[in-house]
């Protein structure tokens, strides 16, 4: 019997699929999907879009490596994306790194101990003009200082 | 100037239909699939001097042209969203707040260009502009302005949201385009060109949010009374974004060609009190810095490449005496290199050899002759790469080296910033 996490891709899929000339361009949405369900683009992930698109599980794999906000091994329950591109930096995002290491052991690409919280580096979301900026999970956050980044993450838990 | 693009975003519904159509909106559609032909509307387009928001510039109106006389059908019609060059957060705002102004502009080139199908590709770090985008298609769809016989016109459009997953290059279209058939988004070569072989070997014409937005407007005071709005060469209004050492950074709506001067003095506030003006990059990340006597320079795609930069996307990141310039450019030469998509190999490792020198030269380990490598490994790349990463990266080391030398040997002979 095939179980919950395979069917809701399947179904995806097939949903999908008449958006597109072409069953590879739900390989891209699929992988968000799966990410929901999984938590991670993991091998079951894969192999499930390969199974039911036909597209190679090597090339899924190529794809899901290619863009930097899939997440290509497992995370904490929390994903902080600061960017760090040239108007963030120029704002400060830099003091941030170093007080979300200080507070919560925390580095760029890890995890804390309690699986609290991954941390990742983004390259500009969009938010220069209230710079620095961050998105934690799908929420953004921006003008962000020393004080109020932790307020908001204290809402994480 | 009254606001177009940014029309009633003060409204907190702005976003909402019955708000859209409460000021106007899909007016201008309905006029133009009732009263104009498929070729009026791209003889006004092209009349009306409108040239893509996205960075390049080019004219929409002869885009729109050679999509047309492509005979080969189906056309797709695509919406770059992929808003990612460092600086610009200009199409947020249309996103976010008025996703209606960019449905209407799409529908209408739809009509224009006869493509059934259409595909908005948003980048992956919007996913609030993906939840309030979808809710507008689902009200368009709900109002008749998209489906299978529009206005009962019996003209066929379906549009859906397609979400990226954080990959620069793909705002370049022929990588969006091989992300949306769901690969990597690796450029190909041209031509062939988009509008003759794109989305799955079809004409396929991809416009910035932006460009779309302004559709609408051309419909409503035509080709004459457009093309009189800024300067002549490139008209229109512009959505400018502005960040780093202003007072009031944001997105401005204000004519093409308006002077960096008045944007960062008049708009934005100026400068922190006490601070001077040390750069300006004017168009994004990959266009070249700007250094403080070029302040009058107007801001069009005819006046910054006479003052050595570029329009680009119109995001004005502006740097006071504070900022050190060595360490901008680094981290730039670390962003280019992450997203170097790896297919041509100058891009791929000229950007991480670039990164590195400027690395040496911040932390004080650097000789003069890295100034040079740097020079002739920037010189490497230009024009020797399949799609404009490589030469963007490569052009803004060149102006950044030309226009600041000073600071970069200072840094060199004392091992820190000025």
């Amino acid at each position: 019997m095939e179980n919950n996490n395979v069917k809701t891709i399947r179904d995806f899929i097939e949903r999908e699929k008449k958006s597109y000339a072409s069953i590879e361009s739900t390989v891209i949405p699929a992988l968000h999907e799966a990410e929901g369900v999984y938590g991670w683009i993991s091998p079951e992930a894969i192999e499930d879009i390969s199974n039911y698109t036909g597209v190679s599980k090597a090339k899924i794999k190529g794809t899901a490596t290619f863009y930097a906000m899939y997440k290509n091994k497992p995370m904490g329950r929390h994903l902080i994306q600061l960017c760090t591109n040239v108007v963030c930096m120029v704002m400060g995002s830099e003091s941030l790194l170093s007080l979300l290491n200080e507070r919560y052991e925390l580095e760029p690409g890890g995890m804390t101990s309690d699986g609290r919280f991954s941390l990742v580096i983004m390259e500009c979301i969009g938010a220069c003009g209230t710079a620095p900026a961050m998105l934690v999970d799908a929420d953004y956050y921006d003008n962000l200082n020393e004080k109020n980044i932790f307020e908001i993450l204290d809402k994480y838990q | 100037m009254k606001k177009v693009l940014l029309k009633n975003i003060e409204n907190p519904d702005s976003a909402l239909l019955t708000e859209y159509m409460r000021v106007g909106g899909y007016k201008n559609l309905k006029s133009a699939v009732k009263e104009m032909t498929p070729r009026d509307i791209i003889d006004d387009v092209k009349e009306s001097g409108l040239r893509g928001r996205g960075g390049a510039g080019f004219p929409t109106g002869m885009k729109w042209q050679f999509a047309s006389m492509d005979p080969k059908f189906p056309k797709y019609l695509v919406c770059n969203a992929d808003e990612g060059e460092p600086g610009t957060f200009k199409d947020r705002p249309i996103l976010e707040k008025n996703p209606h102004l960019l449905i209407e502009g799409m529908v209408i080139a739809a009509y224009a260009l006869q493509c059934s199908r259409g595909y908005i590709y948003l980048r992956g770090e919007y996913p609030q502009a993906k939840v309030i985008l979808e809710s507008a298609i689902d009200e368009a769809y709900k109002k008749g302005f998209l489906g299978d016989d529009i206005l009962k016109r019996h003209f066929k459009f379906n549009l859906s949201v397609y979400q990226g997953a954080g990959a620069y290059i793909c705002g370049e279209e022929t990588a969006l385009i091989e992300s949306l058939e769901g690969r990597r988004g690796q450029p190909r070569i041209k031509p062939p060109f988009p509008v003759n072989a794109g989305l799955w070997g079809r004409p396929t014409i991809v416009n910035n949010v932006e460009t779309f937005a302004n559709i609408p407007l051309i419909i409503e005071i035509g080709p004459k009374s457009y093309a009189a709005i800024g300067n002549t060469a490139c008209p229109g209004p512009k959505l400018f974004s502005v960040s780093g050492c202003v007072k009031r950074p944001g997105v401005y709506e204000l004519p093409m060609g308006t002077t960096l001067k008045e944007i960062v003095y008049e708009h934005c506030g100026g400068l922190v009190d006490g601070r001077t003006l040390k750069g300006i990059i004017p168009g994004g990340l990959s266009t070249p810095i700007l250094t403080p006597d070029k302040i009058d320079c107007a801001m069009d795609f005819v006046n910054l490449p006479k003052a050595g930069s570029q329009l680009g996307s119109g995001a004005v990141m502006v740097f006071d005496d504070s900022v050190c310039l060595v360490k901008v450019y680094e981290r730039a030469m670390k962003f280019f290199e992450h997203e170097s998509c790896g297919k041509c190999t100058p891009c791929r490792e000229g950007t991480g050899w670039m990164r590195n020198i400027l690395g040496r030269i911040e932390c004080g380990r650097a000789t003069a002759e890295d100034v040079d490598t740097l020079i002739d490994v920037a010189n490497n790349i230009s024009g020797a790469t399949f799609c404009p990463l490589g030469d963007g990266a490569a052009g803004v080391v060149l102006a950044f080296v030309n226009n600041y030398r000073d600071e970069i040997d200072y840094h060199i002979k004392y091992k820190k910033c000025c």
